[in-house]
């Protein structure tokens, strides 16, 4: 048996068929869910992918977050549903508040595409139990605005419970604190991340590297034993 | 119609690094004096009918569900006289 | 505000009307009162004025492009050529792939973020209106001195421009060029490139046949953009205080653009448009006449039905409005449903504007009353052709006299390393990251190669593993010694860095960026090499499937260097056999393939060291170079090399660099026997490449290369952390990086 992995696409969504890819690749089924439906296909799973969803006009993800499909996303993460946003994703489930802090604009004001390395703090959470804590990985990063920000409390309560579950090494791209390029919720089940593992999911395409498959076969293990 | 201004500014906390991009280039431009700059959002909303209590109470909600994202921006809401 | 009807026209013959503000010549406005038997309305006058424009008409340019259509090599590959929006090859497995370049110079120079960003944008909506999905994109760009306070005002405008838009639109951005001249000081050139791939049965052509079929206009709603010169119509024409002049720049909305792409490939998938046309330069003049030209001919077009951002918009600018992110399509009446349904699906405007009618006529009405009833061919396709006088230049021997061959080289082995280094470290040599990681080279998950790799692949089936490779080139310092070499000189780059990748090329694309026309110097340059091109390319057989030309790039009597870059599209069966450049495995050895002769004339050494720009370019040979493709496609097919990278600009010593630090290996390099270290390391012969080759296959790569007549030396060995170049000078791999990698956000960052 497998899984049904939704990925959602927004008008100004691009990452939406990468995932898909990275969702069959890793051997769950991938399965479109579109903005202006509430219905969620009896996913198992979501996947909000990279992009300028509403062409990020007024701020990233803003406009996003307010959509009928988010309606039932928000409600259903807030009961344990594993929904994990990459990119505008991420941008998107700080502006719906399942994750805190928020996303501004790269500190040196350019777009930033590179291979970037980082560290799994953590695998304690449904997307990324396939790694161990500490393990370092290469994927791309590509991004306007993915400094991420959030009060000083904020961001020592997310060190304190072991939330933060990805950190930049080598190069912090883009002015985010603490080096964060990706959180969890308390519960494990919403990860945000500005870097994008389904763009490293094939050894031929992309960094040349698989190092973000796991990511993808941590949350289908996690559904086929659940 | 009157016209409502809702301004949104990042808190001031959160460094700019758009507003301090400009400050930096005013000097070679030859505009000196300025100590910092802020660069923000203005939305200018048309409203239809009077803005007694309740539309401002509707726009402030608006402001701060939408327009602006509290985690990171602070917003001001001011009327405008209209022309 | 008096409308000029056609039947005002009629009854006011003697009207004085604003050609010559809009461009047109004396004898043209002339033809265009013959061609209707009375004076033009405002309406038709501005269409005229705006097709028979240089930019739309190619007047200057068509005697010389009509080579590339009668020295066509034998290549089963063309499935459509020039003429229609983009070339269409057959890449096998029932796929084909639709290419274009084309120019955003002017508007660039004057905004450069949105120029750029709607040069992106216009290439892109070619492509599409072939019926392709647009899957990869590429910039060649030109810009003035590095150092030049107005580089800095242009270049970062045009990269963010670039990548502001590209990036929204989900399109990997795979390669390009970056050079600094300058030349091109008060003339950036910005060429944009677009990659669309297509079942065969999916390929759509631009006309309007089939009476009774609907016109629908969808995308965005029209605006006052890049009307300036058309406001003179409304200023002088009907009133004396007419409305304010309109802006001349185009504004771009990429999140438009990108819904415009979906619910595009949406149309098609449902087969439900008879004819398609981008709304690019001259916007719907350029649209319905094209349209209606193409097809039988009649076309009726209600104009105040446009959807219009700015309701004080006069009729002749809403047919001039340049505004993005706009389509036209010919639909069948009982098909228009599902069309709309489909734009609203993705949040597009859609509405119709018109019909095909059974005449011949343009017809286009406002709010009842007819302004322009025209044969559209006469608008569109049978525009003014002019010969224009053409010279070898006066000073062309004098340039070429002044023999780079003669400058004073390196006096000993510590010269030679500073040399590598200030060339290495050189804006034109320098790595262009800065720029490029400013693109989204990931999107879509199918990139096999993009910058600096020598060409951009993409992958387009996942299941084949079927890939097409796409590389630009052009030198316009080698073009401007001798610009029918030097045009030879950019296909033959080009076509050697596709097969570096271990693509076949298969069909070129060209922008012709040149000065004004009007200067027979220009014109000898142009003339010279559209030859050098034609020429190049039948012996090659890669036909040329489109491009674009754009003149009047010059500052007052100075021109740019003659600059023709050449894109050359390979095919690649299986992606998993691409040569990437780096040299990743210690021990390879490292083979020179092709003559190395002294040739330094328009080298980078001499630009870099001397700043000097004469003499002859390297010397061509076509046949060699599609021998040494054939030798690079063979041997990345059958696992003989791991690493390979062309010898262009900059010679062995920039390619031996470049592959290191990708890598992250050093290199020892010996100099052949009988050649000159110096000549060695810097000069640009052309039809060479260096190739890292597993020990394993030394033998049976040595086999095939003297099997088939390609020299091939071993020059050297990959190893350690320096580039050593024995008995002359090392230089740490740390070093060379540092050199390499600095300069440019040094200077734009």
């Amino acid at each position: 048996m497998t899984a049904r992995i939704g990925v959602v696409t927004f008008p100004g969504t691009l990452d939406d068929k990468d995932s898909l890819r990275a969702v069959r690749t890793a051997g769950a089924e991938p399965v479109s869910l579109w903005h202006r439906d509430k219905d969620l296909k009896q996913v198992d799973a979501v996947v909000l992918a990279g992009g300028f969803s509403y062409g990020d006009y007024l701020r990233a993800g803003a406009i996003a977050r307010f959509s009928p499909v988010m309606e039932t996303i928000i409600e259903q993460a807030k009961a344990g549903l594993p929904v994990l946003g990459i990119c505008n994703g991420f941008q998107i489930l700080t502006e719906a508040h399942l994750l805190p802090g928020g996303m501004l604009q790269n500190n040196h004001l350019h777009f930033i595409c590179r291979e970037q390395k980082l560290r799994v703090e953590t695998s304690g959470t449904a997307w990324t139990a396939d790694y161990t804590a500490g393990q370092e990985i290469r994927i791309p990063l590509k991004n306007m605005d993915g400094r991420y920000v959030a009060e000083e409390r904020v961001l020592d309560e997310l060190e304190a419970e072991g939330r933060v579950a990805f950190r930049y090494l080598d190069v912090n791209p883009n002015g985010s604190l603490r080096d964060i390029a990706g959180i969890t919720n308390a519960a494990g089940n919403v990860v945000g991340l500005m870097p994008h593992p389904e763009h490293a999911v094939e050894p031929l395409v992309g960094t040349g590297r698989t190092d973000g498959l796991g990511f993808f076969t941590s949350i289908l293990k996690k559904l086929v034993n659940a | 119609m009157a016209r409502v201004v809702v301004d949104v500014m990042l808190k001031p906390e959160i460094l700019d690094p758009q507003g301090q991009a400009v400050q930096r280039a005013l000097p070679r431009l030859g505009f000196e004096g300025i100590a910092d700059v802020r660069q923000g959002k203005r939305f200018e909303l048309e409203v239809d009918g009077p803005v007694d209590d309740a539309a401002l109470a509707r726009i402030n909600e608006m402001a701060e569900t939408f327009l602006a994202n509290t985690v990171i921006e602070d917003f001001t809401v001011k009327v405008e006289e209209s022309k | 505000m008096t409308l000029d009807t056609v039947k005002h026209a009629g009854e006011t013959p003697e009207a004085e009307q604003p050609w010559k503000e809009l461009g047109l010549k004396e004898d043209e406005y002339a033809r265009i009162r013959e061609i209707l038997g009375r004076r033009p309305t405002g309406a038709e006058l501005a269409m005229y004025s705006v097709m028979w424009s240089e930019h739309c008409s190619y007047k200057s340019s068509k005697v010389h492009l009509k080579q590339f259509g009668e020295k066509v090599p034998v290549n089963d590959a063309m499935l459509v050529g020039i003429g229609e929006n983009a070339g269409v090859v057959d890449v096998g497995q029932g796929y084909a792939v639709t290419f274009k370049v084309e120019s955003h110079n002017h508007p660039s120079y004057i905004e450069p973020y949105q120029g750029a960003a709607t040069g992106v944008g216009g290439i892109v909506r070619d492509i599409l209106a072939m019926g392709a999905r647009p899957v990869a994109v590429v910039d060649p760009l030109r810009f003035g001195a590095a150092d030049h306070p107005d580089t800095r005002r242009v270049l970062p405008g045009v990269v963010a421009g670039i990548g502001g838009y590209g990036n929204c639109l989900g399109l990997p951005n795979i390669g390009g060029e970056v050079v600094f001249d300058d030349c091109y000081q008060g003339n950036p050139l910005v060429n944009a490139g677009c990659i669309g791939v297509m079942k065969h049965e999916d390929i759509h052509l631009a006309k309007a046949s089939g009476p009774g079929n609907k016109v629908v206009l969808y995308g965005a709603r029209t605006g006052g953009d890049g009307i300036g010169g058309v406001s003179v119509l409304a200023s002088e024409t009907f009133e004396s205080t007419g409305p304010a002049k309109r802006p001349a720049v185009q504004v771009g909305d990429p999140f438009q653009e990108k819904l415009l792409i979906e619910c595009t490939l949406e149309i098609f998938r449902e087969q439900l448009v008879a004819g398609i046309q981008d709304l690019g330069g001259a916007g719907l003049s350029c649209a319905t006449s094209e349209l209606a030209s193409a097809g039988s001919g009649g076309m009726r077009v209600e104009l105040d039905t446009v959807p219009l951002r700015d309701s004080s918009l006069s009729p002749e600018e809403i047919l001039m409005s340049e505004s993005q992110e706009r389509m036209c399509a010919i639909v069948e009446p009982d098909k228009v449903d599902r069309f709309m349904e489909i734009c609203e699906k993705w949040d597009v405007i859609a509405t119709v504007i018109g019909e095909v009618t059974d005449g011949s006529q343009l017809e286009i009405f406002w709010h009842g009353e007819q302004i322009v009833d025209v044969p559209p061919r006469t608008v569109a396709h049978e525009g003014p052709v002019y010969n224009r006088p053409y010279a070898r230049p006066a000073w062309q021997d004098a340039l070429q006299a002044d023999d780079a061959n003669k400058l004073a080289r390196p006096a000993n082995a510590t010269e030679l390393r500073e040399q590598v280094l200030k060339l290495v470290s050189s804006p034109n040599q320098a790595s262009k990251s800065w720029i490029t990681d400013q693109y989204d080279r990931f999107v879509q998950g199918n990139t096999v190669l993009a910058m600096p790799e020598d060409a951009g692949m993409v992958r387009i089936d996942e299941k084949t593993n079927l890939g097409v490779a796409m590389a630009t080139d052009g030198n316009g310092r080698y073009a401007k010694l001798d610009p029918y070499t030097g045009a030879q000189l950019a296909l033959a780059e080009s076509y050697r860095n596709v097969a570096a990748s271990g693509a076949k090329p298969l069909a070129i694309s060209d922008c012709l960026n040149f000065g004004s026309p009007e200067d027979p110097d220009v014109m000898w340059q142009f003339a010279e090499a559209t030859r050098g091109l034609a020429d190049g390319c039948l012996q090659l057989g890669t036909p040329v499937t489109g491009g674009n030309v754009s003149l009047y790039n010059q500052t007052g009597e100075t021109a740019i260097h003659p600059t023709p870059v050449v894109a050359v599209l390979g095919v690649i069966d299986d992606v998993t056999r691409r040569t990437p450049v780096a040299f990743a495995e210690e021990g390879q050895l490292l083979y020179l393939l092709g003559d190395t002769h002294e040739e330094l004339g328009g080298s980078a050494w001499s630009q870099v060291i001397h700043g000097h720009l004469g003499g002859m370019p390297p010397k061509v040979d076509l046949d060699r170079e599609k021998l040494l493709g054939e030798i690079l496609i063979s041997a990345s097919r059958d696992g003989m090399i791991d690493a390979a990278h062309d010898l262009s600009d900059g010679g062995l010593i920039q390619a031996v660099t470049e592959s290191c630090l990708r890598g992250g290996k050093g290199a020892r390099l010996v100099v052949p026997d009988g050649l000159d270290p110096f000549v060695f390391l810097f000069s640009e012969s052309a039809g060479r490449a260096v190739v890292s080759v597993p020990r394993s296959e030394e033998l049976r790569f040595n086999d095939m290369c003297g099997a088939r007549g390609l020299p091939a030396t071993r020059v050297g060995v990959v190893d350690g952390d320096e580039i050593e170049v024995q008995g002359q000078f090392s230089i740490p791999l740390s070093e060379l990086r540092a050199a390499h990698e600095a300069t440019l956000p040094g200077l734009f960052a």
